[in-house]
Protein backbone atom coordinates (compact mmCIF):
# COMPACT_ATOMS: atom_id res chain seq x y z
CA UNK A 1 0.00 0.00 0.00
CA UNK A 2 1.33 3.51 -0.86
CA UNK A 3 2.19 5.58 1.89
CA UNK A 4 0.89 9.24 1.56
CA UNK A 5 -0.86 9.14 -1.65
CA UNK A 6 -1.19 13.08 -2.70
CA UNK A 7 -4.79 13.24 -1.84
CA UNK A 8 -6.73 15.11 -4.88
CA UNK A 9 -8.20 18.73 -4.00
CA UNK A 10 -11.95 17.08 -4.93
CA UNK A 11 -13.42 14.73 -2.72
CA UNK A 12 -13.44 11.25 -3.59
CA UNK A 13 -16.91 10.30 -5.09
CA UNK A 14 -16.70 6.41 -4.35
CA UNK A 15 -15.02 6.78 -0.70
CA UNK A 16 -17.90 5.95 2.16
CA UNK A 17 -16.33 9.13 3.82
CA UNK A 18 -14.61 12.20 1.74
CA UNK A 19 -12.50 15.18 3.85
CA UNK A 20 -10.99 17.71 2.15
CA UNK A 21 -8.84 20.73 3.55
CA UNK A 22 -11.14 20.78 7.13
CA UNK A 23 -10.25 23.67 9.44
CA UNK A 24 -11.93 23.87 12.54
CA UNK A 25 -10.70 26.68 15.26
CA UNK A 26 -12.12 27.76 19.15
CA UNK A 27 -11.26 31.32 19.60
CA UNK A 28 -7.50 31.78 19.10
CA UNK A 29 -6.32 27.50 19.20
CA UNK A 30 -6.40 26.19 15.74
CA UNK A 31 -6.99 22.63 16.21
CA UNK A 32 -7.45 21.28 12.21
CA UNK A 33 -5.51 22.72 10.34
CA UNK A 34 -6.54 21.04 7.01
CA UNK A 35 -7.34 17.34 7.36
CA UNK A 36 -7.82 15.31 4.40
CA UNK A 37 -9.06 11.70 5.10
CA UNK A 38 -10.86 8.87 3.11
CA UNK A 39 -12.41 6.12 4.17
CA UNK A 40 -13.61 3.53 2.18
CA UNK A 41 -16.53 1.05 1.50
CA UNK A 42 -15.75 -1.92 4.93
CA UNK A 43 -12.47 -0.23 5.60
CA UNK A 44 -11.11 0.01 9.66
CA UNK A 45 -9.16 3.72 9.56
CA UNK A 46 -7.62 4.28 12.80
CA UNK A 47 -6.64 7.87 13.40
CA UNK A 48 -3.77 8.09 16.34
CA UNK A 49 -3.46 11.51 18.04
CA UNK A 50 -1.71 12.65 20.98
CA UNK A 51 -4.96 14.08 23.71
CA UNK A 52 -6.25 17.33 22.75
CA UNK A 53 -4.96 17.22 18.85
CA UNK A 54 -8.85 17.57 17.59
CA UNK A 55 -9.45 13.64 17.25
CA UNK A 56 -12.89 13.91 18.48
CA UNK A 57 -13.74 17.53 16.79
CA UNK A 58 -12.81 15.65 13.26
CA UNK A 59 -15.48 12.96 14.13
CA UNK A 60 -17.91 15.33 15.80
CA UNK A 61 -17.60 17.29 12.30
CA UNK A 62 -18.14 14.18 10.01
CA UNK A 63 -21.70 13.48 11.90
CA UNK A 64 -22.53 17.56 12.22
CA UNK A 65 -22.29 18.07 15.58
CA UNK A 66 -19.55 20.83 14.98
CA UNK A 67 -19.42 22.24 11.95
CA UNK A 68 -16.21 22.77 10.20
CA UNK A 69 -14.71 26.59 9.12
CA UNK A 70 -13.54 25.60 5.80
CA UNK A 71 -12.98 22.32 3.58
CA UNK A 72 -15.55 19.80 3.03
CA UNK A 73 -16.68 16.50 4.45
CA UNK A 74 -19.12 13.96 2.24
CA UNK A 75 -20.31 10.97 3.73
CA UNK A 76 -22.07 8.45 1.20
CA UNK A 77 -21.47 11.49 -0.97
CA UNK A 78 -23.67 14.06 0.69
CA UNK A 79 -21.85 17.55 1.53
CA UNK A 80 -22.55 17.31 5.54
CA UNK A 81 -22.64 20.83 6.03
CA UNK A 82 -25.31 21.83 3.15
CA UNK A 83 -27.71 18.85 4.05
CA UNK A 84 -31.06 19.91 6.07
CA UNK A 85 -32.22 18.66 9.15
CA UNK A 86 -34.22 15.83 7.43
CA UNK A 87 -31.66 14.54 5.21
CA UNK A 88 -28.67 14.86 8.22
CA UNK A 89 -30.83 12.70 10.22
CA UNK A 90 -31.19 10.38 7.54
CA UNK A 91 -27.46 10.04 7.22
CA UNK A 92 -27.21 9.77 10.73
CA UNK A 93 -29.49 7.11 11.24
CA UNK A 94 -26.52 5.26 8.72
CA UNK A 95 -23.83 6.34 10.83
CA UNK A 96 -23.04 4.65 14.55
CA UNK A 97 -21.11 6.67 17.07
CA UNK A 98 -19.75 5.37 20.06
CA UNK A 99 -18.78 8.25 22.52
CA UNK A 100 -15.73 8.30 24.87
CA UNK A 101 -17.57 7.83 27.86
CA UNK A 102 -20.46 5.93 26.68
CA UNK A 103 -22.96 8.39 26.49
CA UNK A 104 -25.56 5.59 28.08
CA UNK A 105 -29.20 7.16 28.92
CA UNK A 106 -28.52 7.04 32.40
CA UNK A 107 -32.31 7.34 33.52
CA UNK A 108 -32.92 4.51 31.81
CA UNK A 109 -32.22 0.51 31.92
CA UNK A 110 -30.03 -1.47 29.01
CA UNK A 111 -33.56 -2.68 27.14
CA UNK A 112 -34.38 1.02 27.17
CA UNK A 113 -31.40 2.71 26.05
CA UNK A 114 -31.13 0.12 23.06
CA UNK A 115 -35.07 0.57 22.73
CA UNK A 116 -35.24 4.29 22.56
CA UNK A 117 -33.42 5.33 19.19
CA UNK A 118 -34.79 1.75 17.68
CA UNK A 119 -38.44 3.21 18.46
CA UNK A 120 -37.91 6.53 17.61
CA UNK A 121 -36.25 5.70 14.16
CA UNK A 122 -38.66 2.99 12.84
CA UNK A 123 -42.09 2.90 12.81
CA UNK A 124 -44.63 0.05 12.90
CA UNK A 125 -42.29 -2.35 14.53
CA UNK A 126 -44.35 -4.99 16.87
CA UNK A 127 -43.30 -5.37 20.27
CA UNK A 128 -41.49 -9.21 19.22
CA UNK A 129 -39.48 -7.64 16.60
CA UNK A 130 -38.53 -4.98 18.67
CA UNK A 131 -37.15 -7.52 21.29
CA UNK A 132 -35.58 -9.34 18.59
CA UNK A 133 -33.54 -6.67 17.46
CA UNK A 134 -32.65 -6.03 20.93
CA UNK A 135 -31.48 -9.12 21.76
CA UNK A 136 -29.50 -9.43 18.88
CA UNK A 137 -27.63 -6.06 19.44
CA UNK A 138 -27.06 -7.57 23.01
CA UNK A 139 -25.72 -10.74 21.49
CA UNK A 140 -23.48 -8.81 18.89
CA UNK A 141 -21.40 -7.15 22.00
CA UNK A 142 -21.32 -10.35 24.06
CA UNK A 143 -24.23 -9.41 26.50
CA UNK A 144 -27.16 -10.95 26.02
CA UNK A 145 -27.79 -11.00 30.07
CA UNK A 146 -28.03 -7.72 31.52
CA UNK A 147 -31.54 -6.23 29.79
CA UNK A 148 -32.36 -4.95 33.36
CA UNK A 149 -29.55 -3.35 34.58
CA UNK A 150 -28.74 0.56 35.13
CA UNK A 151 -25.84 2.10 33.32
CA UNK A 152 -24.46 2.96 36.43
CA UNK A 153 -24.61 -1.11 37.68
CA UNK A 154 -21.84 -1.87 34.72
CA UNK A 155 -18.40 -2.06 34.09
CA UNK A 156 -16.58 0.55 31.67
CA UNK A 157 -16.23 -2.20 29.41
CA UNK A 158 -19.97 -3.66 29.63
CA UNK A 159 -20.89 0.44 29.08
CA UNK A 160 -18.60 0.31 26.04
CA UNK A 161 -20.40 -2.70 24.41
CA UNK A 162 -23.89 -1.29 25.41
CA UNK A 163 -23.01 2.39 23.90
CA UNK A 164 -21.64 -0.05 20.55
CA UNK A 165 -24.98 -1.79 21.04
CA UNK A 166 -27.10 0.91 20.91
CA UNK A 167 -25.64 2.00 17.49
CA UNK A 168 -25.64 -1.16 15.94
CA UNK A 169 -29.41 -1.79 16.41
CA UNK A 170 -30.23 0.78 14.21
CA UNK A 171 -27.75 -1.56 11.57
CA UNK A 172 -25.54 1.59 10.73
CA UNK A 173 -23.20 1.28 7.26
CA UNK A 174 -20.50 3.49 9.47
CA UNK A 175 -18.93 3.18 12.71
CA UNK A 176 -17.15 5.99 14.28
CA UNK A 177 -15.30 5.01 17.65
CA UNK A 178 -14.10 7.77 19.74
CA UNK A 179 -11.52 6.71 22.20
CA UNK A 180 -12.99 2.66 22.30
CA UNK A 181 -10.13 1.36 24.77
CA UNK A 182 -9.45 4.47 26.61
CA UNK A 183 -9.90 4.11 30.71
CA UNK A 184 -10.13 0.10 30.26
CA UNK A 185 -7.79 -3.17 31.37
CA UNK A 186 -5.55 -4.92 28.64
CA UNK A 187 -7.78 -7.31 28.63
CA UNK A 188 -10.86 -5.80 28.19
CA UNK A 189 -9.29 -3.72 25.45
CA UNK A 190 -8.73 -6.94 23.93
CA UNK A 191 -12.04 -7.67 23.80
CA UNK A 192 -13.14 -4.32 22.09
CA UNK A 193 -10.65 -4.20 19.90
CA UNK A 194 -11.66 -8.11 18.75
CA UNK A 195 -15.32 -6.73 18.73
CA UNK A 196 -14.22 -3.87 16.72
CA UNK A 197 -13.35 -6.50 14.11
CA UNK A 198 -16.21 -8.41 14.33
CA UNK A 199 -18.51 -5.52 14.06
CA UNK A 200 -16.32 -4.64 10.67
CA UNK A 201 -17.24 -8.57 9.72
CA UNK A 202 -20.03 -9.13 10.23
CA UNK A 203 -22.22 -5.67 9.52
CA UNK A 204 -19.26 -4.72 6.76
CA UNK A 205 -19.21 -1.40 8.23
CA UNK A 206 -16.63 1.42 6.94
CA UNK A 207 -15.27 2.68 10.53
CA UNK A 208 -12.83 5.30 11.65
CA UNK A 209 -11.29 4.53 15.21
CA UNK A 210 -9.90 7.35 17.05
CA UNK A 211 -7.34 6.68 19.88
CA UNK A 212 -4.06 6.90 21.28
CA UNK A 213 -3.79 3.27 22.02
CA UNK A 214 -1.69 1.83 19.45
CA UNK A 215 -2.49 -1.61 20.58
CA UNK A 216 -5.63 -1.05 19.34
CA UNK A 217 -4.22 0.50 16.35
CA UNK A 218 -2.75 -2.78 15.47
CA UNK A 219 -5.65 -5.00 15.96
CA UNK A 220 -8.00 -3.20 14.14
CA UNK A 221 -6.79 -0.58 11.67
CA UNK A 222 -6.51 -1.44 7.90
CA UNK A 223 -5.33 1.84 7.31
CA UNK A 224 -3.62 4.30 10.26
CA UNK A 225 -3.54 7.82 9.79
CA UNK A 226 -1.34 10.01 12.15
CA UNK A 227 -2.88 13.22 13.34
CA UNK A 228 -0.25 15.50 14.55
CA UNK A 229 -0.16 19.70 14.31
CA UNK A 230 -3.97 19.81 13.14
CA UNK A 231 -3.15 17.81 9.84
CA UNK A 232 -3.28 13.82 8.96
CA UNK A 233 0.84 13.76 8.45
CA UNK A 234 1.10 9.85 7.28
CA UNK A 235 -1.19 7.52 6.29
CA UNK A 236 -0.55 3.72 5.25
CA UNK A 237 -0.51 0.56 6.81
CA UNK A 238 0.56 0.29 10.92
CA UNK A 239 4.01 -0.36 9.62
CA UNK A 240 4.78 2.16 7.12
CA UNK A 241 3.22 4.52 8.92
CA UNK A 242 5.86 3.96 11.81
CA UNK A 243 8.63 3.33 9.22
CA UNK A 244 9.98 6.84 9.55
CA UNK A 245 12.86 8.84 11.30
CA UNK A 246 10.50 12.01 12.65
CA UNK A 247 11.00 11.98 16.28
CA UNK A 248 7.36 13.12 16.65
CA UNK A 249 6.35 10.06 15.27
CA UNK A 250 8.74 8.04 16.85
CA UNK A 251 8.45 8.85 20.14
CA UNK A 252 4.58 8.26 20.04
CA UNK A 253 5.62 4.86 18.85
CA UNK A 254 8.09 4.30 21.73
CA UNK A 255 6.15 5.53 24.40
CA UNK A 256 3.62 3.04 23.89
CA UNK A 257 5.76 -0.02 23.38
CA UNK A 258 9.31 0.18 24.25
CA UNK A 259 8.76 2.07 27.27
CA UNK A 260 6.51 -0.02 28.60
CA UNK A 261 7.59 -3.87 26.98
CA UNK A 262 11.63 -3.01 27.92
CA UNK A 263 13.48 -3.35 31.49
CA UNK B 1 13.68 35.39 44.82
CA UNK B 2 9.97 34.16 43.86
CA UNK B 3 9.45 33.43 40.28
CA UNK B 4 5.61 33.27 39.69
CA UNK B 5 4.64 30.10 36.80
CA UNK B 6 1.78 30.48 35.21
CA UNK B 7 -0.44 27.73 35.80
CA UNK B 8 -1.69 25.17 33.10
CA UNK B 9 -4.82 26.67 32.64
CA UNK B 10 -3.60 30.55 32.01
CA UNK B 11 -0.77 29.52 29.97
CA UNK B 12 -3.52 27.40 27.24
CA UNK B 13 -6.40 29.83 27.98
CA UNK B 14 -7.14 30.60 24.83
CA UNK B 15 -6.87 34.80 24.42
CA UNK B 16 -10.24 36.39 23.46
CA UNK B 17 -10.21 37.03 19.81
CA UNK B 18 -11.71 40.64 19.44
CA UNK B 19 -11.97 43.01 22.21
CA UNK B 20 -14.96 43.82 24.28
CA UNK B 21 -17.49 45.74 22.66
CA UNK B 22 -18.56 47.70 25.90
CA UNK B 23 -17.03 45.86 28.89
CA UNK B 24 -16.65 42.37 29.00
CA UNK B 25 -19.65 41.92 31.92
CA UNK B 26 -22.16 44.12 29.85
CA UNK B 27 -20.68 42.12 26.55
CA UNK B 28 -21.71 38.42 27.98
CA UNK B 29 -24.96 39.81 29.22
CA UNK B 30 -26.15 41.06 25.63
CA UNK B 31 -25.11 37.62 24.47
CA UNK B 32 -26.67 36.04 27.18
CA UNK B 33 -30.00 38.05 26.50
CA UNK B 34 -29.82 37.01 22.94
CA UNK B 35 -28.65 33.15 23.35
CA UNK B 36 -31.84 33.31 26.05
CA UNK B 37 -34.34 34.60 23.20
CA UNK B 38 -32.90 32.25 20.06
CA UNK B 39 -33.86 29.31 22.74
CA UNK B 40 -36.95 30.68 23.40
CA UNK B 41 -37.92 31.19 19.41
CA UNK B 42 -36.31 28.15 19.00
CA UNK B 43 -39.15 26.57 21.78
CA UNK B 44 -42.03 27.78 19.96
CA UNK B 45 -40.72 26.98 16.72
CA UNK B 46 -40.28 23.00 17.57
CA UNK B 47 -43.44 22.58 19.83
CA UNK B 48 -45.56 22.90 16.90
CA UNK B 49 -44.27 20.18 14.94
CA UNK B 50 -44.50 16.46 15.15
CA UNK B 51 -43.59 14.37 17.03
CA UNK B 52 -45.26 15.30 20.09
CA UNK B 53 -43.93 12.57 22.61
CA UNK B 54 -47.26 12.56 24.34
CA UNK B 55 -46.12 9.93 26.56
CA UNK B 56 -42.95 11.91 27.86
CA UNK B 57 -44.71 15.02 28.45
CA UNK B 58 -47.23 13.08 30.64
CA UNK B 59 -44.58 11.32 32.80
CA UNK B 60 -42.90 14.94 33.30
CA UNK B 61 -46.32 16.08 34.43
CA UNK B 62 -45.94 13.59 36.80
CA UNK B 63 -42.35 13.92 37.83
CA UNK B 64 -43.31 17.76 38.57
CA UNK B 65 -46.21 16.89 40.71
CA UNK B 66 -44.71 13.66 42.44
CA UNK B 67 -41.62 16.32 42.84
CA UNK B 68 -43.64 19.14 44.68
CA UNK B 69 -46.73 17.66 46.11
CA UNK B 70 -45.32 16.96 50.03
CA UNK B 71 -43.73 20.72 50.39
CA UNK B 72 -46.69 22.31 48.85
CA UNK B 73 -49.24 20.10 50.28
CA UNK B 74 -46.94 21.40 53.97
CA UNK B 75 -46.32 25.33 52.92
CA UNK B 76 -49.61 25.71 51.34
CA UNK B 77 -51.32 24.44 55.08
CA UNK B 78 -49.03 26.04 56.86
CA UNK B 79 -49.46 29.38 55.39
CA UNK B 80 -53.23 28.97 55.70
CA UNK B 81 -53.42 28.16 59.85
CA UNK B 82 -50.34 31.11 59.71
CA UNK B 83 -51.65 33.69 57.63
CA UNK B 84 -54.73 33.46 59.97
CA UNK B 85 -53.52 33.63 62.99
CA UNK B 86 -51.64 36.30 62.17
CA UNK B 87 -54.48 38.33 60.75
CA UNK B 88 -56.86 37.83 63.49
CA UNK B 89 -55.54 40.86 65.87
CA UNK B 90 -56.12 43.28 63.06
CA UNK B 91 -59.83 42.46 62.13
CA UNK B 92 -60.68 41.67 66.01
CA UNK B 93 -59.56 45.06 66.84
CA UNK B 94 -62.66 46.49 64.49
CA UNK B 95 -64.84 43.02 65.97
CA UNK B 96 -64.45 41.53 62.41
CA UNK B 97 -63.31 38.58 62.81
CA UNK B 98 -66.27 36.75 60.46
CA UNK B 99 -64.40 38.94 57.67
CA UNK B 100 -61.61 36.20 58.39
CA UNK B 101 -62.82 33.82 55.85
CA UNK B 102 -63.22 35.97 52.83
CA UNK B 103 -59.91 38.19 53.23
CA UNK B 104 -57.76 34.90 53.75
CA UNK B 105 -59.17 33.63 50.38
CA UNK B 106 -58.83 36.52 48.81
CA UNK B 107 -54.99 36.33 50.02
CA UNK B 108 -54.31 32.74 48.56
CA UNK B 109 -56.09 32.95 46.06
CA UNK B 110 -55.13 36.48 44.36
CA UNK B 111 -51.38 35.97 45.81
CA UNK B 112 -49.90 33.73 48.10
CA UNK B 113 -50.91 30.16 46.47
CA UNK B 114 -49.50 31.23 43.06
CA UNK B 115 -46.06 32.54 44.29
CA UNK B 116 -45.69 29.63 46.94
CA UNK B 117 -46.41 27.49 44.58
CA UNK B 118 -43.98 28.98 41.40
CA UNK B 119 -41.55 29.13 44.35
CA UNK B 120 -41.36 25.44 45.56
CA UNK B 121 -41.12 24.55 41.76
CA UNK B 122 -38.58 27.29 40.81
CA UNK B 123 -36.84 24.94 43.67
CA UNK B 124 -37.56 21.43 43.80
CA UNK B 125 -38.26 20.98 40.32
CA UNK B 126 -36.23 24.12 38.64
CA UNK B 127 -32.70 22.42 40.23
CA UNK B 128 -33.76 18.81 39.14
CA UNK B 129 -34.22 19.79 35.22
CA UNK B 130 -31.16 22.20 35.46
CA UNK B 131 -29.26 19.71 37.30
CA UNK B 132 -30.28 16.49 34.81
CA UNK B 133 -29.86 18.30 31.51
CA UNK B 134 -26.66 19.17 32.58
CA UNK B 135 -25.13 16.52 33.28
CA UNK B 136 -26.77 14.81 30.39
CA UNK B 137 -25.11 17.66 28.89
CA UNK B 138 -21.64 16.96 29.91
CA UNK B 139 -21.83 13.43 29.83
CA UNK B 140 -22.41 13.89 25.68
CA UNK B 141 -25.79 12.37 26.31
CA UNK B 142 -27.70 15.22 24.49
CA UNK B 143 -25.02 14.46 21.38
CA UNK B 144 -26.17 10.92 21.93
CA UNK B 145 -29.62 11.53 20.63
CA UNK B 146 -28.88 13.63 18.10
CA UNK B 147 -26.55 11.19 16.13
CA UNK B 148 -29.59 9.07 16.63
CA UNK B 149 -31.55 11.38 14.69
CA UNK B 150 -33.63 12.39 17.75
CA UNK B 151 -33.89 15.79 18.52
CA UNK B 152 -33.00 16.44 22.16
CA UNK B 153 -34.73 19.98 22.27
CA UNK B 154 -37.85 18.38 21.26
CA UNK B 155 -37.45 15.18 23.58
CA UNK B 156 -35.91 17.20 26.32
CA UNK B 157 -36.71 21.27 26.26
CA UNK B 158 -40.17 20.73 24.74
CA UNK B 159 -41.68 18.10 26.93
CA UNK B 160 -40.23 19.36 30.28
CA UNK B 161 -41.49 23.08 29.71
CA UNK B 162 -44.97 21.75 28.58
CA UNK B 163 -45.28 20.05 31.66
CA UNK B 164 -44.61 22.63 33.84
CA UNK B 165 -46.41 24.93 32.12
CA UNK B 166 -49.57 22.56 32.74
CA UNK B 167 -48.45 21.81 36.22
CA UNK B 168 -47.69 25.00 38.18
CA UNK B 169 -51.44 26.28 37.38
CA UNK B 170 -52.87 22.55 38.21
CA UNK B 171 -50.61 22.96 41.39
CA UNK B 172 -51.57 26.41 42.33
CA UNK B 173 -55.52 25.39 42.49
CA UNK B 174 -54.40 22.57 44.78
CA UNK B 175 -52.48 25.19 46.82
CA UNK B 176 -54.90 27.63 47.23
CA UNK B 177 -57.47 24.93 48.69
CA UNK B 178 -54.63 23.11 50.64
CA UNK B 179 -54.32 26.75 52.47
CA UNK B 180 -57.62 27.16 52.44
CA UNK B 181 -58.07 23.98 54.66
CA UNK B 182 -55.55 25.01 57.01
CA UNK B 183 -57.37 28.28 57.82
CA UNK B 184 -61.01 26.35 58.02
CA UNK B 185 -59.21 24.31 60.49
CA UNK B 186 -57.91 27.36 62.61
CA UNK B 187 -61.64 29.31 61.92
CA UNK B 188 -63.04 26.31 63.14
CA UNK B 189 -61.19 26.05 66.09
CA UNK B 190 -61.40 29.72 67.40
CA UNK B 191 -64.57 31.58 65.93
CA UNK B 192 -66.56 27.81 65.83
CA UNK B 193 -67.31 28.76 61.95
CA UNK B 194 -68.81 25.74 60.69
CA UNK B 195 -67.41 24.83 57.18
CA UNK B 196 -70.88 25.78 54.92
CA UNK B 197 -70.17 29.37 56.54
CA UNK B 198 -66.03 29.48 55.80
CA UNK B 199 -66.59 27.97 52.36
CA UNK B 200 -69.81 30.63 51.44
CA UNK B 201 -68.03 33.49 52.88
CA UNK B 202 -64.75 32.88 51.44
CA UNK B 203 -66.26 32.11 47.78
CA UNK B 204 -68.59 35.19 47.73
CA UNK B 205 -65.32 37.23 48.12
CA UNK B 206 -63.62 36.17 45.35
CA UNK B 207 -64.76 36.59 41.45
CA UNK B 208 -63.69 34.64 38.49
CA UNK B 209 -61.54 37.39 37.11
CA UNK B 210 -58.96 36.60 40.69
CA UNK B 211 -59.12 32.51 40.02
CA UNK B 212 -58.64 33.07 36.14
CA UNK B 213 -55.73 35.67 36.81
CA UNK B 214 -54.03 33.77 39.01
CA UNK B 215 -54.52 30.51 36.59
CA UNK B 216 -52.72 33.06 33.68
CA UNK B 217 -50.15 34.06 35.87
CA UNK B 218 -48.98 30.10 37.23
CA UNK B 219 -49.07 29.31 33.28
CA UNK B 220 -46.34 32.02 33.04
CA UNK B 221 -44.59 31.16 36.04
CA UNK B 222 -44.51 27.34 35.20
CA UNK B 223 -43.43 28.13 31.49
CA UNK B 224 -40.60 30.66 33.16
CA UNK B 225 -39.18 27.63 35.25
CA UNK B 226 -39.22 25.05 32.34
CA UNK B 227 -37.48 27.22 29.89
CA UNK B 228 -34.88 28.50 32.14
CA UNK B 229 -33.86 25.34 33.75
CA UNK B 230 -34.09 23.71 30.33
CA UNK B 231 -32.16 26.26 28.91
CA UNK B 232 -29.64 26.22 32.12
CA UNK B 233 -29.10 22.87 31.58
CA UNK B 234 -28.09 22.64 27.55
CA UNK B 235 -25.63 25.03 28.35
CA UNK B 236 -23.79 23.85 31.38
CA UNK B 237 -20.37 23.22 30.99
CA UNK B 238 -17.92 20.43 31.73
CA UNK B 239 -16.42 19.91 34.94
CA UNK B 240 -17.11 19.15 37.89
CA UNK B 241 -18.77 21.94 38.81
CA UNK B 242 -20.93 22.78 35.71
CA UNK B 243 -23.92 20.92 36.56
CA UNK B 244 -23.93 22.11 39.74
CA UNK B 245 -23.72 25.63 38.82
CA UNK B 246 -26.23 24.79 35.76
CA UNK B 247 -29.08 23.72 38.45
CA UNK B 248 -28.41 26.44 40.85
CA UNK B 249 -28.32 28.93 38.15
CA UNK B 250 -32.17 27.45 37.17
CA UNK B 251 -33.12 28.05 40.44
CA UNK B 252 -32.08 31.80 41.19
CA UNK B 253 -32.72 32.99 37.35
CA UNK B 254 -36.42 31.49 38.01
CA UNK B 255 -37.39 33.39 40.86
CA UNK B 256 -35.50 36.53 40.01
CA UNK B 257 -37.42 36.42 36.93
CA UNK B 258 -41.07 35.08 38.41
CA UNK B 259 -40.95 38.33 41.26
CA UNK B 260 -40.36 40.48 37.50
CA UNK B 261 -43.46 39.00 36.32
CA UNK B 262 -45.72 39.13 39.35
CA UNK B 263 -45.06 42.98 39.61
CA UNK B 264 -45.63 43.33 35.68
CA UNK B 265 -48.94 40.90 36.38
CA UNK B 266 -49.95 42.69 39.26
CA UNK B 267 -50.09 45.99 38.02
CA UNK B 268 -51.73 44.93 34.12
CA UNK B 269 -54.40 43.10 36.33
CA UNK B 270 -55.51 46.30 38.38
CA UNK B 271 -55.50 47.86 34.95
CA UNK B 272 -58.33 45.61 33.85
CA UNK B 273 -60.11 45.59 37.73
CA UNK B 274 -60.38 49.31 37.19
CA UNK B 275 -61.06 49.50 33.75
N1 LIG C 1 -16.88 22.74 21.84
C1 LIG C 1 -15.63 23.17 22.08
N2 LIG C 1 -15.40 24.44 22.47
C2 LIG C 1 -14.16 24.89 22.70
N3 LIG C 1 -13.07 24.14 22.59
C3 LIG C 1 -13.21 22.86 22.23
C4 LIG C 1 -14.49 22.31 21.96
N4 LIG C 1 -14.33 21.01 21.62
C5 LIG C 1 -13.02 20.77 21.67
N5 LIG C 1 -12.33 21.87 22.04
C6 LIG C 1 -10.87 21.97 22.16
O1 LIG C 1 -10.29 21.42 21.02
C7 LIG C 1 -9.14 20.68 21.34
C8 LIG C 1 -9.22 19.29 20.77
O2 LIG C 1 -10.23 18.58 21.44
P1 LIG C 1 -10.56 17.06 21.15
O3 LIG C 1 -10.94 16.88 19.75
O4 LIG C 1 -11.58 16.66 22.17
O5 LIG C 1 -9.19 16.32 21.44
P2 LIG C 1 -8.89 14.76 21.41
O6 LIG C 1 -7.93 14.55 20.30
O7 LIG C 1 -8.28 14.43 22.72
O8 LIG C 1 -10.19 14.05 21.20
C9 LIG C 1 -9.04 20.70 22.86
O9 LIG C 1 -8.04 21.62 23.22
C10 LIG C 1 -10.37 21.15 23.32
O10 LIG C 1 -10.26 21.93 24.47
MG1 LIG D 1 -11.38 12.98 22.46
Amino acid sequence: MALNPPPSAEVDPNAVISIRGLTKSFGDLDVLRGVDLDVQKAENVVVLGRSGSGKSVLIKIVVGLLVQDAGDVTVFGQHVHQLKRKDLDGMRRRVGFSFQHSALYDSMNVEQNLEFPLRMNTKGLSQGEVRDRIRDALEAVGLAGSLKQMPSELSGGQRKRIGIARTLILRPEIMLYDEPTAGLDPITSGEINDLINQVQENYHTSSIIITHDLTCARHTADRVAMLLDGRVLRIGSFDDVFDTDDPRIKSFHDYNFTRRDSP
Amino acid sequence: METITPTAAEATAPKPRRPSVISPGVDAFAIGMSDGASFLKRFFVEALWRPFHVREIIKQCYEVGYRSLPLITLTGFVTGIVFTKQSRPSLAAFGATSWLPGLITIALVRSLAPLVTALICAGKVGSNIGAELGSMKVTEQIEAMEVSAINPFKYLVVTRTIATTLMVPTLMLYCSFVGMAGSYLNVHGKEGTSLAKFLKAGFANISFLDVESSVTKSFVFGFTIGIISCYKGFNATSGTQGVGKAANASVVMSMFVIFIEEMLIVQIINWIRNW
